[in-house]
Parts: structure tokens; C-alpha cells; sequence
């Protein structure tokens, strides 16, 4: 019973790392007094319990095994580049194998740039980087259609500093495998 | 019953803390050195009314750097009309302008406001209005009156009545708002645990267009601000983002990645029929109609560097417009079409400046050193911006001359994405 317990919440916790539940959404207009709900409005959120669960049931996944390259999800990249650095090619193409085995699965590739500079002109720099890993997943036979590629730009930083250190750990791209 | 009464009761703790906490003050951090010298004399029988209208317009003109309020203390008795104005009194004190006025209830509850505008340099009236108002219209009320005396001091239209937006972020909760010019009664907009971003007003106020990630994604909305209605007007695969509108609010520029690459569509307000107005390898985003609506300034790092370009949408020429630095980005067109407003980076240190088309002279308005997301003011006077203080993120303006700068403080939360919008109508 205790053991359940605790797997499941590591289950949930590595789930809650690795998807945060959609967003609630609530409307307010401007006028007082009527409120509508927008059709995206936080459905799963309560989730954490039951995904904890299907864990146990539904077996070993290697994405979720953290001794497996598929455990690892980020790209990072140097300042100024958005070509994969070769200390990474070996993550995406385990998951480009991973892809290509499993047609039932797909990810989304959410870019990310460090702070400095333009709100909007960084979401273009998160662009180009999912892109990259996005182009080298295809080459290497993952269907495109599996693959969307997509960009937070600055505003989901990992790291919440401001130094050279924090913008390097920013600029990158995170792995999400749909139903995660 | 139940589940409205709930409403009603989360609605009044939302304005309530709203009331205490949220609300933007300003402060003027440096004036201009030739700032009018003003009396407001408090209104004839404005002590019957708790709200008062004098206080907001002084308040109001104080607060544009471009006034100094005169002391009314101690002047007996107090003109209430044009004609009780003794001009070599208040030149005395060093007034240029004085304003008077009265305010009184009327049979149906409703209240005349009066006020008049004398120069006692030339000792001539320059306006006297008369408005009859309900007391939930006495803040609109002294804003359109502080607008009135603006105008005829500084010759261009004051801009007290207009709104601002804003993106507020508590934690990891995000917020559009709108509150008046002078940052009072904010309203939130929408809600999100996902971040929202470049927020963008249709000409007519009546709509907002925004970026936000509440499905994990760039996704540009178009919001009613009288109904609440929204609509996901671009939800194409990839990105969505950097929406603009054009002049006459009936069509949206967008930034999409839908066909490889960040690249400029232009699209129908609801979202319909978007076409891509150019193509090119490089990175294209932050579009910004001009104001006559003829060309989009926008970022584009095709030379290697992020610069501002302009297209003509009409023969699909391109231009480049910065050539100053190596980092030149979201430029926004200034409402007399004569130049635009962008933000710089010189060293580390992100500034506001305006470019004139014409002749590319450049102004440096702010010294840094994370200034961003500029937006004009519609009388192309100031330019409200984002930067940050003690670690959070602030707003602050600053005079299209560079001359008065202003910070708007909210306590405890993270203010940033600032969006001025329209003219009242």
C-alpha cells in the first residue's frame, strides 16, 4: 500500500515535470458581472492521482526510465546558434528512433530563448531553434507530420537568473511527447 | 442561485483586491523644465460630493510632467466663475492658467459640472463647458476636462480619457487588464496559468487582440471587451503571434510558422483568409501597420542582424530603416506618420528611441537597461514601455521629447506588455 503510494507520486511528480496540466482559462469581460469560459478551460488539471496510476498499469515506458536517453528532453544551444550542438545529436536522434518505431506517438518541440531582448523577436528565436531539431528529426526519417514545432520564446525560462550561466540553461529546446 | 451568488461573491473579492492592490500609481520621475504653471481651484460645491472632480484634474495635469499645480490656499473668496478671476492675483502667485468651476445637483439627481479655463497672462477666457453628469461619470468627467485644458495650454489633444492594457503576472498567474490612463479601475481580461503576451488594442477600442499559451502554444485571440466573447483567429500549426491591426480594424497582421520559418501574413480581424505578404529566409515577426496603412514596419534579421524594415504593400518594396547597432527591434509607427518608435540595444543595455523616415535622425529616450515593448500614446505625446525594478517588472513612460519621464508602480505583482490604446469615442 505504502509502495503504491509512493509510486504514484513519483509517477505524478515526474508527470508534473515533464507536462504541466493545461491552463485554466477564465474570461472576464469588461463589464462586471458576466463571465464566460473559454472551450480550452482546465480539463485535466486533476489529473496527477489517476496519472500515477496509469503508470502502474500500463507498464515500462523507456521515456519515463531515467537511466534511458529518452529520459532526456532538452537541447541546449550557444548563444547566437540554432544548430544542434553534436554533445545533443545523440538525444535527438534517440528520440527520432523512438519516433519512427512508435507511429502512435507524437511531440511537440517548444523552443526557448534567454530574456534579453524583444518578447516577440524571441518567440522567432525559439522558432528557429525547434525548427533545427524539428529538420533533424525529419532527416532522419520521422514523419513531419508527428512533428510540431513551436516557441515559448522567453517566457518559460528554466533558469530564473540573470547570468550567463541561467541564459544558457534558457536556450533551448524541450521535448513533449503528446499525453504526457 | 448557488452557482451565481458564487460569481457575485468571487467578483466582489476580485475587485476588492483589486482596490487595495493592484492598481497602478504614477509618479513623475523628472519634468519638463517648462512645465505651465496651473491653479485649480477647488469647484463651488464640490464638498457636497465625496468623489470631487477639481482633485482628478489637477491630479491628471500634474502627473503629465507637462504642468505645475499652483497652491489655491488662503485665496478668499474663491472664484467660481470666469468672471470672479482677479488675473493679477494669480499672476501674483505665479500662475499662467487658472481654472473655476461649480458643481451642482439638479432635481433628477444628476449633476451640473461647470468649469472655465482663463489666461491671466493675457487675462482672456479660453473655454468655459458645462456637463451634466451622473457621479458614477465624475472621474470620465474631470478626465475629459483636464483633456479640454491640455489641449488648449499645450495645443495637442490630452489623452486622460484613453485606457491602458497590461500584462500583470502573480506567481504563476497571468492577467490582461485594462485600467483608465491614470491606472485606475483596473478590470482583468482574461485570466491564464500559461503566459500571455503583446496586447493590442483595435482602433476602436472595443477589442483586443493577444498572444497567449494557455494551449501550450503561441496562439493569437481576438477579444470583446464589452461581452467577453473571444476567438482564436490564428491557431495554425506552430507558432502564432505579434498580432497588429490595421487602421480601419478590419484586418490583423500576424507572425505565423505554419509554412516554415517566422513569416508576416496579413488576415481578415476574424481570423479568415490569411495571406502571406512576403516571403524570405530570414526571420520576419513584430509587424506594425503604418499609420495611414499603406506599409507594415517590422523586425527582420535578413542582414544578419535584427533590423526594422518597412514593406509597401502595395508594390511589395522593401526597406531597411536601421543601420545604427546591431540589435534594432519592435518598432511601432508614431500617430503623425512622420517617424516610429523601437527599441535599441547599445552595449548591453536595451533602450526606447524614435527614428524620424525622413531625414533617420535618432533619439534616444531611455537609458536602459531592459526597456521593452514600447507603445505610443495616441497623441503620439508619450511612449508607456516595460522594464524592471527591485527584480519585477514595472512600467514607466516617458515624453516622446525625452523630456518627462513618469514610473507607474503597482505593489507585489509583475506589471509588463503595456498596449495604450484609442482615442474615447
Amino acid at each position: 500500500m505504502k509502495k503504491i503510494v509512493i509510486a504514484a507520486l513519483v509517477a505524478a511528480f515526474l508527470a508534473g515535470c515533464q507536462t504541466p496540466a493545461p491552463a485554466p482559462v477564465e474570461d472576464k469581460s469588461g463589464a462586471a458581472g458576466t463571465t464566460s469560459s473559454s472551450s480550452s478551460s482546465g480539463t485535466s488539471t486533476a489529473g496527477t492521482g489517476t496519472s500515477g496510476v496509469t503508470g502502474q498499469t500500463s507498464g515500462y515506458s523507456p521515456l519515463k526510465d531515467p537511466n534511458n536517453i529518452l529520459f532526456k528532453r532538452s537541447v541546449y544551444f550557444e548563444f547566437d546558434s540554432f544548430t544542434v550542438a553534436d554533445q545533443y545529436k545523440p538525444i535527438v536522434e534517440a528520440h527520432a528512433k523512438y519516433l519512427a518505431a512508435n507511429r502512435n506517438a507524437k511531440v511537440t518541440l517548444q523552443g526557448h530563448a534567454d530574456e534579453r531582448g524583444s518578447r516577440e523577436y524571441n518567440i522567432a528565436l525559439g522558432q528557429k531553434r525547434a525548427d533545427a531539431v524539428k529538420r533533424m528529426m525529419t532527416l532522419l526519417g520521422v514523419q513531419e507530420t508527428i512533428v510540431e514545432s513551436v516557441s515559448f520564446g522567453k517566457e518559460k525560462p528554466k533558469n530564473m537568473g540573470h547570468d550567463e550561466a541561467a541564459w544558457a540553461e534558457n536556450r533551448r529546446v524541450d521535448i513533449i511527447y503528446a499525453g504526457e | 442561485m448557488h452557482r451565481s451568488l458564487r460569481l457575485v461573491l468571487a467578483a466582489a473579492l476580485f475587485l476588492l483586491s483589486f482596490a487595495v492592490r493592484a492598481q497602478l500609481t504614477i509618479e513623475i520621475v523628472g519634468g519638463a523644465g517648462t512645465a505651465i504653471p496651473i491653479a485649480i481651484v477647488p469647484f463651488a460645491g464640490e464638498a457636497a460630493f465625496p468623489l470631487g472632480v477639481s482633485g482628478v484634474v489637477g491630479a491628471d495635469l500634474a502627473r503629465s510632467g507637462m504642468f505645475r499645480l499652483i497652491n489655491t490656499d488662503s485665496v478668499v473668496p474663491r472664484p467660481s466663475r470666469a468672471e470672479e478671476i482677479q488675473s493679477d492675483v494669480w499672476r501674483g502667485r505665479g500662475a499662467d492658467a487658472v481654472v473655476v468651476g461649480s458643481m451642482q445637483s439638479l432635481p433628477d439627481g444628476r449633476v451640473e459640472v461647470r468649469f472655465a479655463l482663463m489666461d491671466v497672462v493675457k487675462g482672456s477666457l479660453l473655454t468655459a463647458m458645462t456637463y451634466t453628469v451622473t457621479p458614477a461619470q465624475f472621474r470620465a468627467t474631470a478626465h475629459k476636462i483636464a483633456d479640454v485644458i491640455y489641449q488648449k495650454l499645450t495645443g495637442d489633444p490630452g489623452v486622460f480619457s484613453t485606457r491602458i492594457a497590461y500584462i500583470t503576472k502573480a506567481g504563476a498567474r497571468y492577467q490582461l487588464q485594462v485600467a483608465d490612463a491614470d491606472g485606475a479601475d483596473p478590470q482583468t481580461v482574461v485570466t491564464s496559468n500559461e503566459p500571455i503576451i503583446s496586447p493590442r488594442w483595435a482602433p476602436d477600442g472595443s477589442r483586443l487582440a493577444y498572444v497567449s499559451f494557455e494551449q501550450k502554444k503561441p496562439v493569437v485571440y481576438v477579444q470583446s471587451l464589452a461581452t467577453g466573447a473571444r476567438q482564436a483567429v490564428a491557431n495554425f500549426r506552430g507558432s502564432n503571434s505579434a498580432p497588429a491591426w490595421s487602421p480601419d480594424g478590419r484586418r490583423l497582421a500576424v507572425t505565423l510558422t505554419k509554412d516554415g520559418g517566422s513569416q508576416l501574413y496579413v488576415m481578415n480581424a476574424d481570423g479568415s483568409d490569411a495571406r502571406r505578404v512576403m516571403s524570405s529566409n530570414a526571420i520576419d515577426t513584430e509587424a506594425h501597420f503604418s499609420t495611414d496603412g499603406s506599409s507594415l514596419l517590422f523586425t527582420s534579421d535578413r542582414g544578419g542582424s535584427p533590423q526594422i524594415y518597412r514593406l509597401n504593400l502595395g508594390s511589395n518594396a522593401v526597406e531597411r530603416l536601421t543601420f545604427e547597432g546591431s540589435y534594432n527591434v519592435s518598432p511601432r509607427p508614431l500617430p503623425d506618420g512622420k517617424g516610429f518608435v523601437f527599441v535599441r540595444r547599445d552595449g548591453g543595455r536595451f533602450q526606447i528611441a524614435t527614428q524620424d523616415f525622413g531625414t533617420r535622425q535618432m533619439q534616444v529616450l531611455t537609458s536602459g537597461p531592459v526597456d521593452e515593448s514600447p507603445s505610443v500614446a495616441p497623441n503620439g505625446k508619450i511612449i508607456l514601455y516595460a522594464n524592471e525594478s527591485g527584480g519585477r517588472g514595472t512600467l514607466a513612460a516617458v515624453s516622446s521629447d525625452g523630456r518627462v519621464k513618469q514610473r507607474l508602480v503597482s505593489a507585489g505583482t509583475d506589471v509588463r506588455e503595456p498596449a495604450w490604446g484609442p482615442y474615447a469615442r
